[in-house]
């Protein structure tokens, strides 16, 4: 499944002229496992009061998220050839309702967590089982509302929360942890009243157990750092930023395609 | 109007569950009745506005009626960006309530004064902006409000407000409030300042002048209607605001008459002029700094009646 998700992304990303693919492709197995079992979710019913609610608050990932719905079954995968072209019906980075199963709208930093956090209040009140989750960039931890949130969802014991750090230790212009003190990223969740994790984020048997595990019996919303490659699953994209921006070429397209489909 | 704002908070939370009341750490004993009654549907949600409007947002997605308040220049400055996404690019149910609005809270300084907050959210799709002009239009406001399926911003004052109105008026969005009827000239308010601009046209039928008083609490969407009446029937229209002559109620009439170039009524705006204040001093204070009181007012409207140039400070 995720050669699949890759296969599209990379060819998403050069039909339609769209950056962000190093970002894409190291996502790619948490959207995965969320998708594929980790979460309680009906394709069919993707309106249903009860379903787990998935936030992919790094929008600007947005390839893999429709990628991942389209092949899980939520629209039909003929619909991705429309990707970000005029007058199509989803942008690149999610608009509302833009498409089934796709929740927020996202693509601006620091509100995806925030919009967990009131869906999980939401369902405490309504006594609902559903939980919210959230995936983050690292370079999205630079924003302060992120903070807030994770400091509200601590003291408010908001434990049907989870956030998933995709750590791919880039952000658009430089290495992570130089331009902000990001480390230690896990105590820093700790500190603020989370139970934390630190994982393989492309080992989709350890994301999707811990996914399946919120909440955690600690009584207190999950963190989730999990270690990743930007660019990863094409070794010419690999952990080289120039791949924020990049659009590959057609010859680039095959040897990236040729690549993923190589993988074990 | 806070109190009002919060006696109507408890009273319209007891017939509908959807409504929960999120504060930004401000209201110490104000919701006490709120929070004995509805427990569950109160959040104190910290100094963290942001991070507040976003929670509004995810818990209107689920159903709920969010109310989030705190100071008005927190409200809605510090978070815009939170309100252009969340709430106004999603068009959820989302009221956000601003205290201490325009220079309810002068004497706090520059940082707590809110005269821009109309200006910057009346540029955002989908939302509804009011500004009651006393505790009665407060409460209907608030009620109006969350029966709304948008997005919607209410403009509060602080507590002691007079009330403007001797009775329960028809309150519906969009629609301004005719406070009493004139000749000649009208003023149309917004908000708290409303009873200033009663006083000062009190002050101008001494002189014969007798202005037609309207409160405009909704400054988005524009009561079209009203104003194609009142630049038909008056020669001299006046916005008057405790907000900033840039973006406000003023601007936005300005807007439309651009649009309706042949109504035979000329504009003129009353508001605050674009500078902060250096110095200390209370509401009356900050008000009179910036020609905001009664006899400030009808010196202008006279000026202008008159069709004399006056300077505007």
């Amino acid at each position: 499944m995720c050669r699949a998700i890759r296969t599209r992304l990379v060819e998403m990303s050069h039909q339609a002229g769209v950056p962000h693919l190093g970002s894409s492709l190291s996502c790619v197995e948490i959207l995965a496992a969320a998708y594929w079992g980790g979460l309680n979710l009906d394709p069919s019913c993707p309106d249903d009061p009860d379903r787990d609610r998935f936030i992919l608050s790094k929008g600007h990932a947005a390839s893999t998220l429709y990628a991942a719905l389209a092949l899980r079954g939520f629209f039909p995968l003929s619909l991705l050839d429309d990707f970000a072209k005029a007058g199509s019906r989803f942008p690149e980075h999610p608009s509302p309702h833009c498409l089934p199963g796709v929740e927020v709208a996202t693509g601006s930093l620091g509100h995806g967590l925030s919009l967990a956090l009131g869906m999980a209040l939401a369902g405490r009140i309504q006594a609902r089982k559903f939980r919210s989750f959230a995936v983050l960039s690292d370079g999205e931890c630079n924003e302060g509302t992120v903070w807030e949130a994770a400091l509200f969802a601590g003291g408010q014991k908001l434990d049907r929360v989870g956030v998933i750090i995709d750590y791919n230790k880039w952000q658009a212009t430089g290495r992570s942890n130089e331009v902000m003190a990001l480390e230690p990223m896990r105590e820093k969740w700790n500190s603020f009243g989370w139970s934390t994790y630190e994982i393989d984020g492309h080992d989709l048997k350890a994301l999707g157990s811990t996914i399946r595990a919120v909440p955690d019996g600690t009584g207190k919303p999950v963190a989730v750092v999990a270690h990743t490659v930007k660019g990863k699953g094409v070794s010419f994209m690999e952990d080289d930023n120039n791949w924020h921006y990049r659009v590959p070429s057609a010859s680039e397209l095959a040897e990236a395609k040729r690549e993923i489909e190589s993988l074990a | 109007m806070r109190n009002a704002f919060a006696a109507e908070m408890a009273d319209l939370a007891e017939a509908d569950q959807r409504i929960v009341l999120m504060s930004g750490d401000i209201g110490n004993r104000l919701f006490d009745r709120f929070k004995n009654c509805y427990p569950k549907r109160f959040l104190n949600c910290g100094v963290a506005e942001a991070n507040m409007v976003s929670m509004a947002a995810g818990m209107a997605m689920c159903g709920f009626r969010p109310v989030a308040y705190t100071i008005a220049s927190f409200m809605t400055s510090r978070c815009f960006e939170q309100i252009r996404v969340d709430l106004c690019y999603h068009n959820v149910p989302v009221v956000i309530v601003g205290v201490g609005a325009g220079l309810s809270y002068a004497a706090n300084g520059p940082t707590h004064h809110s005269c821009e907050d109309v200006a910057i959210l009346r540029a955002l799709p989908h939302i509804t902006v009011i500004c009651p002009a006393d505790p009665i239009e407060t409460r209907l406001a608030l009620k109006a409000a969350l029966a709304n399926d948008g997005p919607c911003y209410i403009r509060l004052g602080k507590k002691g407000e007079p009330n403007l109105h001797g009775n329960i008026p028809e309150f519906l969005i969009g629609k301004g409030i005719v406070v009493h009827r004139g000749s000649g000239v009208c003023l149309l308010g917004t908000g708290t300042i409303l009873p200033v601009a009663v006083e000062a046209a009190e002050r101008l039928g001494k002189d014969g002048i007798r202005p037609e008083v309207v409160s405009l609490h909704t400054v988005k969407p524009l009561d079209e209607e009203l104003l194609f009446d009142v630049f038909s029937r008056f020669e001299v229209v006046v916005t008057v605001e405790e907000h900033s002559v840039i973006g406000g109620l003023g601007s936005a009439v300005a807007e439309w008459i651009a649009d309706h170039p042949f109504l035979k009524g000329r504009l003129y705006r009353i508001g605050t002029a674009d500078r902060f204040i250096h110095e200390a001093g209370g509401q009356e204070h900050a008000r009179k700094h910036f020609g905001l009181t009664p006899e400030a007012i009808a010196q202008k409207v006279t000026s202008w009646v008159r069709g004399g140039a006056v300077e505007v400070k």
